[in-house]
């Protein structure tokens, strides 16, 4: 046991080249999937918040629903998308980081939406009045609101981030764990420990919580300044 | 300038009725103060005649030669987190004009009210006082025709209520139609040519100001303004 501990703290302090690609791999690919969940996921909450339309109320439920989509019958349905003779075949995807990246994304996404729509829910009971007497369109209060909630936003992000990051069961499925290609920080810490290299699992361990808490402290640092200059 | 003919409203919301059949002729000129005591009907009569309420049923008729442009300025400032100038440019994206011209009369509005200097100040973090002065530079930078104002010194000290109504009756002088509600009666005797006083979701008397608040003929508007307890007793007379 102090043996695995020396190599964890070995390979980190040497910066080994396994940790490095796969977590450079793992943060790569759950940041472009969080950044399309918040390009997608954001503007929609926002608009199912301040949008008066029939099925509203359906729609959110199904939103809040898909926010607890089993991660492995996503990679499940992904991967029969994406094989060769699924609908997207042709793409190619399959199996490499674009899948997996497609993979968190669809696991963010509807995330991203319910706790936007909640917390741009919660602005427009404040502010949603004023806007319409201001004569804005529902995009455009949307806008206004996603801008009033900047900073809770960033809440909804990391949460976003938490959930493609740490996420195991879909990119297994779509990406394959594929040695120096597809296998990110969760993949690579199941398989290690499974052939008992518990070192290189640990390391990736901790630069995965090393990774979630200097991402929590820097969106912490940026709401209390926002909260300091506005209130 | 715009006159207003409010025909048998009628407002219901989760049981309680909140106007009841309430009709009104509000003239086109100056400033008409809607008085009247707590639920009576006041703010949801300005909802209805800006459109943010849909009345179950009756009318508002808007009497003017074109299309008329409206401002709401609320009791509590509903302000963004942003600046103070991003706000008033806010009201101004429904105009189609440049971001040049919607930054220029947002500084020029700002100006107006006396914030100038705090155009770029978050915009929560303005006094009180401030922020309704920012609310009103928000309506007045649209050049309103109409401009609905719901208690918008409730909240205020003497100073900053001094200001306000001094805004007020700025906009009323250039032209716009302001329709005020006020529970302070000194300051509807400043401010407002004629009053339409309300009581349990009817307009139950109108008239110029003076004259309605020295010699009023309604019994509700009497205990109104002596401040006469209980309200209900007028049900039970009835």
């Amino acid at each position: 046991m102090l043996q695995t501990f020396q190599e964890t703290i070995s390979r980190l302090v040497t910066l080994d080249r396994d940790v490095l690609v796969i977590a450079w791999l793992s943060l790569r690919v759950s940041l472009t999937a969080v950044g399309i969940g918040l390009g997608i996921g954001i503007p929609v909450g926002a608009l199912l918040a301040v949008a008066m339309f029939p099925g509203r109320s359906v729609l959110v439920g199904l939103l809040n629903a898909f926010m607890g989509l089993p991660p492995v019958i996503v990679g499940l349905v992904l991967y029969l998308v994406l094989s060769r003779s699924g609908p997207l075949g042709s793409l190619g995807l399959l199996f490499t980081p674009g899948a997996m990246v497609a993979a968190q994304a669809v696991l963010a996404t509807p995330l991203v939406a319910a706790l936007t729509r909640q917390v741009v829910a919660d602005a427009e009971a404040h502010l949603g009045e004023q806007l319409r007497s201001l004569g804005l369109s529902a995009p455009r209060r949307a806008l206004a609101l996603i801008h009033d909630t900047r900073f809770s936003l960033v809440t909804t992000a990391l949460a976003a981030f938490g959930r493609a990051i740490s996420e195991i069961g879909a990119v297994l499925v779509v990406g394959g764990n594929i040695d120096g290609h597809t296998r990110t920080m969760t993949t690579a810490i199941s398989l290690e420990t499974q052939k008992g290299d518990l070192s290189l699992a640990l390391a990736l361990g901790l630069v995965l919580i090393g990774l979630v808490i200097l991402i929590n402290a820097l969106a912490a640092t940026l709401r209390a300044h926002a909260a300091r200059a506005y209130g | 300038m715009p006159a207003i003919e409010l025909s048998d409203l009628a407002l219901a919301r989760n049981g309680t009725t909140i106007l009841d059949g309430l009709s009104a002729g509000i003239s086109a000129a100056g400033i008409t103060a809607l008085i009247g005591p707590n639920g009576a009907g006041k703010s949801a009569t300005l909802r209805v005649i800006d459109g943010l309420l849909a009345p179950d049923a009756g009318s508002v008729r808007i009497v003017a030669a074109g299309p008329v442009r409206r401002a709401f300025v609320f009791q509590r400032p509903a302000l963004l987190r942003a600046s103070a100038l991003a706000n008033v440019a806010l009201a101004l994206t429904p105009l189609g004009l440049s971001r040049t011209e919607r930054t220029r009369r947002a500084h020029a509005a700002l100006a107006r009210v006396g914030l100038g200097d705090r155009a770029s100040a978050p915009a929560t973090r303005l006094s009180g006082g401030e922020q309704q002065r920012l609310t009103l530079a928000r309506a007045w930078a649209v050049e309103p025709d109409l401009l609905l104002a719901d208690e918008p010194t409730a909240n205020l000290d003497p100073g900053a209520t001094e200001l306000v109504e001094g805004l007020i009756a700025e906009i009323a002088r250039q032209g716009t139609k302001v329709v005020l509600v006020s529970h302070n009666l000194g300051q509807v005797t400043r401010l407002a040519a004629d009053v339409v006083v309300l009581a349990r979701g009817r307009a139950v008397e109108q008239g110029p100001t003076r004259t309605l608040l020295t010699s009023p003929r309604a019994p509700e508007t009497r205990a109104y303004i002596t401040g006469e307890l209980p309200w209900t007793s007028f049900a039970a007379a009835s």
